[in-house]
């Protein structure tokens, strides 16, 4: 029974200490968030690393999706004789809510953990150590350029994946199954508003791109200075990013949509 | 990879970014098919509004001609006041009709809009006296029944 107490006791410190450790560090990150705009080519550098080289996935995955969209909502909307309302139906769950969340799902994969891999091992060979000693912030050299790119790159490639998806759909739709093409695209844009829909979605994936960053750059900043420990950090930044992807979705949805329809 | 075939990279990336964006702007969202601040505004009353909703599309003839801005209820005489805003470049006679429909089976419902011959044209904030409430399924198939009940009950006599 003690034994158990003891346990729990110690996990629930480790849990807020981690926990504080990284309120601490997200702060100390988010203080020189803007750092990285007066050194410009470290963030271009990091924004070709994050976004430019997850293009291709954003790009195929978004035409898949949209495609399987299409075939899939044509299925069930025919049977009532609207398959007209197709393009409505696949971009307004692409901008609202599969364009930013997948996106930020497979940023994580890509590019989350391919950060934390890196800082890991930067700091497993005593790399941000040498910073230090040289009196360069490893933070604002290292890190914060790393957690913009996530920022910037994030609502670019969310709104280019619901595009690739609108693309994908109206190549099935219309092109495959043969729906009105004037109809298409006549009620996809009756019901996508600009500023409720798309910018809505945008400001999502921003604050995916924070969430995604910052984990990242935390876990692999924290990861223990070992083979195995920059292995679990990037593990955990995928698994934690995803969650707080899909949990932070959640609460975004009921802020913005609630007592919209 | 040098730093110009980098900046290169990027500078595609988001101008990609950006075409996206426009994208979603001029085809996919209704941006430009109409601002919220132009044209003037009117005002209809109804006793049951139905399942009309707020930025529901007002048409005439089938085009899209303003949306539906604000519904409320008047507190006075329990009416359904919805607030229109049409297009500057459309101007509607003193004696139009404003009806909700339905578009298809079960499409979304919209305000249709049918303009009569008077010569005086509804301005900025006037009313469009002449209404035509949301059709009510349940009431009518009452009605209908309540028909059918007297029917047999005539023939029998």
């Amino acid at each position: 029974m003690l034994d158990f107490l003891e346990g729990l006791g110690a996990a629930t410190l480790r849990v807020l200490d981690r926990l504080g450790l990284a309120a601490l560090f997200f702060w100390s990150v988010l203080r020189r968030a803007l750092g990285p705009f007066q050194r410009p080519h470290l963030l271009v550098q990091q924004v070709y690393f994050a976004g430019v080289r997850s293009l291709a996935i954003i790009l195929v995955s978004g035409l898949f999706v949209g495609m399987v969209l299409a075939v899939q909502g044509y299925e069930v909307l025919q049977r009532f004789g609207s398959a007209e309302s197709l393009g409505s139906l696949v971009a307004l769950s692409l901008v609202r809510e599969l364009g930013p969340v997948v996106a930020a799902l497979l940023f994580a994969g890509r590019a989350g953990s391919a950060v934390t891999a890196e800082i890991g091992l930067m700091r497993a060979t005593e790399q941000l150590a040498a910073m230090d000693m040289m009196a360069i912030d490893p933070i604002s050299r290292v890190i914060a350029p790393r957690f913009m790119a996530a920022v910037l790159s994030l609502p670019l490639l969310a709104v280019i994946f619901s595009s690739a998806g609108v693309i994908g759909a109206y190549l099935i739709g219309v092109e495959l199954i043969g729906i009105d093409s004037g109809a298409f695209w006549s009620q996809m844009s009756a019901s996508v508003d600009f500023r409720m829909d798309v910018l809505n979605g945008l400001f999502k994936a921003l604050v995916f791109g924070v969430a995604v960053g910052l984990i990242a750059v935390f876990e692999g900043f924290h990861a223990a200075p070992t083979a195995e420990g920059v292995a679990n950090a990037t593990t955990r930044t995928v698994v934690i990013a995803s969650l707080s992807v899909l949990a932070l979705d959640f609460i975004l949805t009921v802020l913005m949509f609630r007592g919209l329809t | 990879m040098n730093r110009s075939k980098t900046n290169v990279a990027v500078g595609a990336f988001v101008a990609l970014g950006m075409a996206a964006i426009v994208f979603m702007a001029l085809k996919v969202g209704n941006l430009v098919s109409f601002d919220s601040g132009a044209g003037y505004r009117l005002e209809a009353r109804f006793d049951n509004i139905g399942g009309l909703k707020v930025r529901a599309p007002v048409k005439s003839a089938g085009v899209v001609v303003g949306r539906i801005e604000s519904i409320t209820l008047d507190k006075q005489t329990y009416e359904a006041v919805a607030e229109l805003r049409i297009r500057p470049e459309y101007q509607f006679s003193a004696d139009t009709i404003a009806a909700i429909l339905t578009s298809g089976l079960l499409g979304e419902q919209y305000l249709s809009l049918d303009a009569g011959g008077d010569s005086r044209y509804l301005s900025d904030g006037e009313r469009i006296v002449k209404t035509q409430s949301a059709m009510v399924l349940e009431k009518l198939i009452g009605q209908f029944l309540y028909n059918k009940a007297s029917e047999s009950s005539g023939e029998k006599k």
